[in-house]
């Protein structure tokens, strides 16, 4: 596999919206349907982070980076790590700064509660991926924290969910090579969707128009 | 499909407009005589020779709120548009098609079969509704000439010749407009399409409906992220908003001449409405704008059901659902662009 030119990186975090639907991640990443511009959230985002007093915190064996922005060439993402702990371990890589050796665990923080889908595991695993790509090392674990359960999940960073995770990043580069913003099979997930009103679900399921032409005008 | 969001019409000729925290500020010699909201705005339409302020300029574009101004006549003059334009994509793709002779006429015959098959039914409602006031025969053989002129539209792939059997079959429709006057006969009549300046009650009332609905094409193309400039059927002519042209074509008989016929046949206007230049041109009073603007308000209120998304809007969304729908045809989601066939 090729590495990616920084300047085709995409969004890490769209491995969400790709998830959830590859329809509203192509409105959203490739067409820029957006109420919002993501980029300026993502920006607003960083702001927050860089003026968090916190941002390099040390306890005990243990280092807190926060806001730490994250790339990976392999899979053409970038983004940026809410809280990354670096834990004090023989099997880590020696830090810029530090003493010893650290291995990094990426916590990802989410506003709601757990999601049904896998798409949380696979921002952290992307997460997970970049830090490797970056710092040379193994990362075996993250951990999702969800602010309404106030629950921390930890999650294992298996081969499976990695080849998982390079997968979409492959099809997300795929479709925003050919800006291509795919149909997909509509559901309940519609429902919840914030794009629908300028996705329009029902239309994907609509007869054609050939044939409302002919319907109408044989009236 | 989005809610139908407010519109404001600033009618008061020299009125400034100015931003006050979330508020539109209407401005009349140092006084505030209006006080809006931006919040679940859609547009400012203001007539006449007024500003506004750089800062309300820059809310609204950051707030996707359209920013028109008109003439006193209600004839497009410019409209603000911020640093960015969203879609890129999408827009790239139109230019294509519009460069495309061929594609732009499968997108064109569309606009016109539209504008024909609501045309017809517009005579078909008459004929129905009125059948005693109107030549029945009449109407029924110009309803006939439009049902086949749209059956050879769409088996034409050019563009000139698809604008030649528009051409016939609008005119044989419009050669029906006068007929459809069924009330102060005295003071409204209708002898051909003149504007510029409009020179009968008729014509002043059609510029000014068309340039309201032109208006909102528009608006409604750039919010699903089009071009409103890049037509198909229209071609590029600079300041032109060919697109929004194209796809009025479907629903000036069913929107703009039906409200007309309307407001004269309910006797909504009367003659004192208008005023006669000594250049022949007919403008509208001040008062009667007010007035019509109000009653285009209520129209956009009622609520249709869509024919192809089959699902209830109001009228005022048609142009945005249109919109919506030529967005999906370009980026590929649906086999073809589906007018809007009222009946
Ligand atoms: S409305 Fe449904 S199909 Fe469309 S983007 Fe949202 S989730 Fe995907």
């Amino acid at each position: 596999m090729t590495d990616y030119d920084a300047s085709e990186f995409l969004l890490l975090s769209g491995i969400q919206h790709f998830e959830f639907c590859e329809r509203q991640w192509a409105l959203i990443h490739i067409e820029q349907e957006w109420e919002e511009n993501v980029l300026t959230i993502e920006g607003s985002h960083l702001h927050e982070k860089a003026d968090d007093p916190f941002i390099r915190e040390k306890r005990k064996d243990v280092l807190y980076v926060r806001g730490l922005p994250v790339h990976s060439s392999k899979l053409g993402l970038t983004g940026i790590c809410d809280v990354v702990e670096f834990h004090k371990d023989p099997n880590g890589v020696p830090l810029q700064n530090e003493e010893g050796s650290y291995l990094p665990v990426p916590v990802e923080y989410k506003r709601g509660r757990p999601k049904k889908d896998q798409s949380d595991i696979s921002q952290l695993v992307a997460q997970a991926i970049c830090l490797e790509d970056m710092l040379y090392c193994k990362v075996p674990r993250g951990e999702l924290f969800y602010h309404e359960t106030r629950r921390r999940v930890e999650v294992e960073i298996t081969e499976d969910l990695k080849n998982n995770v390079r997968k979409i990043a492959q099809r997300m580069h795929e479709y925003y090579a050919r800006r291509h913003t795919p149909r997909v099979k509509t559901g309940e997930h519609c429902q919840s969707c914030s794009l629908r009103h300028i996705c329009l679900p029902e239309l994907l399921t609509k007869e054609s128009v050939a044939r409302y032409m002919k319907r109408m005008l044989a009236e | 499909m989005r809610r139908l969001l407010n519109t404001i019409y600033v009618t008061t000729p020299d009125a400034y407009l100015a931003l006050k925290g979330e508020n539109v500020l209407i401005i009349k010699d140092d006084e505030t005589i209006g006080r809006v909201p931006l919040h679940n705005l859609e547009a400012i339409c203001t007539f006449g020779h007024q500003g506004a302020s750089p800062a309300l300029m820059a809310a609204c574009v950051e707030q996707n709120i359209a920013i028109v101004f008109l003439t006193s006549n209600g004839r497009f003059r410019a409209r603000v548009i911020g640093p960015s334009n969203g879609n890129v994509v999408l827009r790239k793709t139109q230019y294509r098609i519009s460069d495309d002779e061929q594609k732009s006429a499968h997108i064109a015959r569309h606009f016109l079969v539209g504008k024909l098959y609501n045309a017809k039914w517009t005579l078909e409602r008459m004929t129905r509704d009125h059948a005693l006031r109107i030549d029945v025969e009449k109407f029924k053989r110009v309803s006939a000439h439009l049902t086949e002129s749209m059956k050879q539209l769409m088996t034409i792939d050019d563009l000139e010749v698809l604008r030649g059997v528009e051409g016939n079959a609008a005119s044989a429709y419009f050669s029906l407009l006068d007929d459809m006057i069924l009330q102060q006969k005295q003071d409204f009549f209708f002898k051909g399409r003149n504007r510029r300046p409009p020179l009968d009650n008729v014509n002043a009332l059609l510029s000014f409906a068309y340039s309201l609905l032109s208006t909102e094409v528009g608006a409604a193309l750039e919010g699903v992220g089009l071009d409103a400039y890049v037509g198909f059927l229209h071609r590029d002519r600079p300041g032109r908003m060919s697109l929004a042209l194209d796809m009025m074509e479907e629903l000036r008989s069913v929107y703009a001449d039906r409200f007309v016929l309307s407001l004269i046949n309910l006797k909504q206007v009367q003659a004192s409405d208008f005023l006669k230049k000594e250049s022949g041109a007919v403008l509208m009073t001040d008062d009667a704008r007010k007035k019509i603007l109000q009653l285009w308000k209520d129209k956009k209120e009622e609520k249709i059901t869509h024919p192809f998304l089959k699902e209830k809007i109001s009228w005022g969304l048609v142009p945005h659902a249109q919109a919506l729908l030529l967005a999906r045809f370009i980026r590929g989601d649906i086999d073809a662009y589906p007018p809007f066939l009222w009946k």
